[in-house]
């Protein structure tokens, strides 16, 4: 198809030049002719149309009557599967639906099939005529010389001071809206209380768990001793403490300088607390040693400390120091090294204090 | 003078019972002064119009499902022990929020009726508003006078998810709990204040127990006040500005054509309230939305894999999936004088949606000043006609569309039975390269639909019939499109690039030279209206073409 524009302006022979849209343009023909539907030519049809309105008008009706049927007829007491609440909400909702959908599509059909259906046209006005804008002007001219404001500066700028400042209570006013951080996020409940080392236990009936009961490839999760028996900030404390315990070949744990005596005979215990945005990282890949949230997808590496592998995570799992205690139960010789979760702007500065005491 | 008023009697007595307190109250506010300027008020009629009444009344319908809900839900999260009618969960210690939204379910008479409404109403409001704003966009609706009301228009998005997270937490289960760490997660990652926002949000540590209370005066009090507000202004802009139309036969931007409000389009408009209700109502009665009691209490402790947050924020969630945390041996994550200051977190979480929503607020004035178009617009673009705009808008949806992609990242990986780490990899590729891609075809397929065009008006409409000629030669009969039709193929502007303009002082500044860079390669693509010489040269050259034109003698083939 030779002569059809390219798009460019330079080779195509159909591009408009400057001037030529003035002058060599097609007309608006204006409105087309009206047609008439069958209903405005034939008797017939628009009786027609009219028995389909009311007889959609009657479905709705069918439609509330359903629903206020269902509603009183059937009983959620007696039965405690929840069946009878899925029936109910069922008829609620076709009832519903027909009792609405009659009227809607009875109202729309009746429009489109009997009123008239003549397009019209109306003029637009201007949004804001220059005479208004002139009256207008001279008006706040006016007002503005009766205030005096700008024969009064003292006045002009004392007020604006005062209003300037006038919100900052009710900013402050929010102070309490909550405590002041400190170093809440930076300790968890596993720091030893009393000398006496937590043990950890299984989440969520509290059940301390023995070394012996952990074998290679099983994974527990953990929750400290005594989190249970909280009376408040329980939903807090699990929100920090929450850990995973995973048993590992002793050989394939690669422990760093330090963290030698973290682990007990290839049990070790990672922060459960994603150090992305703080979801649980529920789900342990038992043939390759990962860890995966299933929330953001990032991924740990067990044999290198949980190690960042993929996803969105940037920092290791904190890794609870674990020991047995006399009786043969796992207990954490201390609180996490650093703070578990998300990273926040004084998460180093925790860190370190951590560390130094 | 006053004295002649007081004592005359009313002109006016109405017959009927009803006629008179009619009377009574026109006579007290005025009403008939409004019936006349807007009983027979002319609204144009496009199924396209249809998505911003779908939300109008989406958000009606929320507002009396909520109430509802309101009377029997307790945003509590004092600890209690569910004693309902849902046997798996008897005596599980919850907080009253979530108990009072399994009794909602459970015990309460048409209680989960009201309760699936009101989500999936929620669900197609924020879609309702997103679709209203593409049709705006792509239609150029937001040009002159209704710049504002575009912005107005954004707002009101923005309101609607915020409405659709608040109210998300609220049955405080074991998903949205989820859902309000990983906001936690993202709070704390803001430098310098981060930490201090997260624990005014939750009045302490997360989760406190604060949280749900106050989430729950802003879903039920101030934010449907503000979406209130601005509906308010944006229906008064509509009527102020009245509403565009696309263009066709005896439509330009001095008139407004279309039906008048009273009968047909207030009963096509009233009538779609109940079509809407109606969709909803079904969609909640057959199909379960958040069926919460499955999920269990929250507890920071377990979750469950393949979980997903409602639709409209899967962009924000989908961002955070897509950031690397490492690459090689690079940490996103610095610690800088001491301070930490996540970027694996703060980047996707701010600046997708940043750029998203900046472009969006600013877009008519972005336009404006490429084009320096300062007319007013009634007269809607068909998108074809502004290519370089309709690929825009594609690439920034293909953007948001692999964002909310990478939400079920975890999905698609396991119902394609493919690696979750190559759906990733792809992923972030496509949320660079996926945008260019969009925009390449795009604005192609626009310059091709408008090349179509140009060929109808002027060689008439494909019949499909093959006409052998007495010398053999085969051709399609093509039949000519009449003049209305053909006026809406060629009723369109086609602006040319406007090189730089020197200013009042006679300089071209930079800015300028930048502007007319963009003008170029905003305008550069175009395809002219055909003209009615160019019909002519059609109409009188046949041999070398392989259509027949419309003219008498075709059309005694084509009979």
């Amino acid at each position: 198809m030779g002569n059809h524009s390219d798009g460019s302006p330079d080779t195509s022979g159909t591009v408009a030049r400057a001037g030529q849209g003035e002058v060599d343009k097609f007309q608006d023909p204006g409105l087309p002719p009206h047609r008439l539907r069958l209903a405005d030519t034939d008797p017939k049809a628009a009786k027609r149309a009219e028995r389909q309105v009311a007889a959609l008008f009657g479905i709705s009706v069918v439609g509330t009557v359903v629903f206020i049927i269902s509603y009183f007829a059937i009983d959620l007491g007696g039965d405690t599967s929840n069946a009878t609440v899925r029936l109910q909400n069922t008829l609620l909702g076709l009832g519903t639906a027909f009792a609405m959908l009659g009227i809607g599509i009875g109202i729309v059909h009746w429009a489109r099939a009997l009123m008239p259906d003549h397009e019209v046209s109306e003029l637009r006005h201007e949004i804001r005529t220059e005479e208004d804008r002139v009256a207008a002007m001279a008006i706040v001219d006016e007002i503005v010389e009766e205030t005096g404001i700008k024969r009064r500066p003292l006045i002009r700028n004392t007020l604006l001071g005062a209003v300037a400042l006038a919100p900052l209570p009710a900013l402050a006013i929010f102070g309490d809206l909550g405590p002041r951080p400190d170093n809440a996020l930076a300790h968890t409940m596993w720091a030893p209380e009393d000398g006496k080392l937590k043990r950890l236990s299984r989440d969520p009936d509290g059940t301390p768990i023995k070394a012996s009961d952990v074998t290679i490839g099983s994974a527990f999760h953990v929750i400290p001793e005594g989190l249970n028996e909280l009376e408040e900030g329980k939903l807090n404390e699990k929100a920090k403490a929450v850990v995973l315990l995973m048993r590992l070949d002793p050989a394939s744990l690669n422990p760093s300088p330090g963290r030698e005596d973290w682990a007990y005979n290839g049990i070790v215990a990672y922060s459960k607390i994603c150090t992305h945005v703080g979801c649980p990282v529920a789900l342990y890949e038992q043939q390759t040693h990962h860890l995966l949230c299933p929330c953001h997808q990032s991924t740990f590496d067990l044999t290198r400390e949980c190690k960042v592998i993929f996803g969105p995570a940037s920092r290791p799992l904190p890794q609870l120091p674990i020991a047995v205690d006399d009786e043969g139960y796992l207990v954490a010789t201390s609180d996490f090294k650093e703070p578990v979760g998300p990273s926040y702007w004084e998460r180093d500065m925790h860190e370190r204090s951590n560390n130094n005491s | 003078m006053s004295a002649a008023t007081t004592t005359a009697e009313p002109a006016f007595v109405a017959k009927t019972k009803g006629g008179q307190i009619t009377n009574f109250v026109d006579e007290r506010v005025g009403g008939s002064g409004i019936l006349r300027e807007f009983g027979r008020k002319v609204f144009p009629d496009h199924w396209s119009f249809m998505f911003g009444e779908v939300a109008l009344y989406s958000f009606v319908i929320l507002l009396m499902s909520g109430t509802f809900l309101t009377f029997f839900y307790d945003p509590s999260m004092a600890e209690t022990h569910y004693t309902g009618s849902y046997i798996p969960l008897q005596n599980v210690e919850m907080s009253v929020a979530y108990s009072s939204s399994l009794n909602i379910s459970f015990d309460i008479r048409g209680g989960l009726f009201m309760r699936q409404v009101h989500h999936w109403a929620a669900l197609l409001f924020v879609a309702s508003v997103a679709v209203h704003m593409l049709r705006v966009f792509f239609t150029g609706a937001f040009r002159k006078p209704r710049e504002m009301n575009w912005v107005v228009g954004s707002t009101l998005l923005i309101l609607a998810m915020a409405a659709g997270f608040t109210g998300y937490s609220l049955p405080d289960d074991l998903l949205s709990g989820n859902g309000l760490r990983i906001i936690d997660g993202v709070i704390k990652s803001i430098p310098v204040v981060g930490t201090f926002i997260s624990f005014f949000l939750f009045g302490g540590e997360f989760p406190g127990t604060a949280v749900i209370g106050r989430l729950y005066v802003l879903h039920i009090l101030l934010v449907p006040a503000l979406i209130l507000l601005m509906i308010v202004a944006h229906l008064f802009m509509v009527v102020v500005h009245k509403h565009t139309q696309y263009p066709g036969p005896g439509r330009n931007d001095g008139n407004v054509v279309g039906y008048p409000l009273g009968p047909v389009y207030a009963a096509k408009a009233g009538g779609f309230f109940f079509i809407v209700f109606g969709v909803i109502a079904l969609i909640a009665g057959l199909f379960t939305i958040n069926p919460i009691w499955n999920y269990g209490p929250y507890d920071p402790s377990p979750v469950s894999a393949g979980t997903q947050p409602d639709w409209y924020i899967g962009f924000v969630d989908g961002a955070l999936r897509l950031m690397p945390g490492v690459i090689g041996d690079f940490h996103f994550e610095f610690v800088i004088f001491g301070f930490v200051l996540s970027l694996n977190v703060l980047l996707p979480a701010l600046i997708p949606a940043g750029i998203l929503f900046s472009v969006m607020f600013t877009y008519p004035w972005i336009e404006q000043w490429i084009t320096k178009d300062k007319r007013e617009h009634h007269v809607l673009d068909r998108p074809r006609n502004a290519p370089t705009r309709t690929a825009i808008g594609m690439a920034g949806f293909v953007w948001y569309c692999v964002m909310w992609a990478a939400a079920a990242s975890d999905l698609i990986a396991t119902h394609f039975h493919v690696s979750l780490n190559d759906v990733l990899y792809w992923l972030r590729a496509l949320f660079f390269i996926g945008p260019i891609i969009a925009f390449i075809v795009t604005k192609r397929i626009a310059l091709a639909l408008q090349r179509k065009d140009r060929e109808i008006a002027l060689h008439g409409r494909e019949t499909g019939r093959i006409v052998r000629l007495p010398h053999g030669e085969f051709i399609e009969v093509h039949a000519p499109v009449d003049e209305y039709k053909r006026y809406k193929l060629v009723g369109f502007e086609s602006p040319e690039p406007l090189p730089a303009q020197p200013n009042e002082n006679g300089v071209v500044d930079g800015s300028e030279k930048r502007r007319a860079l963009l003008s170029k390669w905003f305008f550069e693509d175009r395809v002219a209206p055909a003209t009615p010489s160019e019909l002519e040269a059609a109409h009188g050259h046949h041999g070398d073409h392989e259509a027949i034109d419309s003219s008498a003698d075709n059309k005694s083939i084509s009979r």
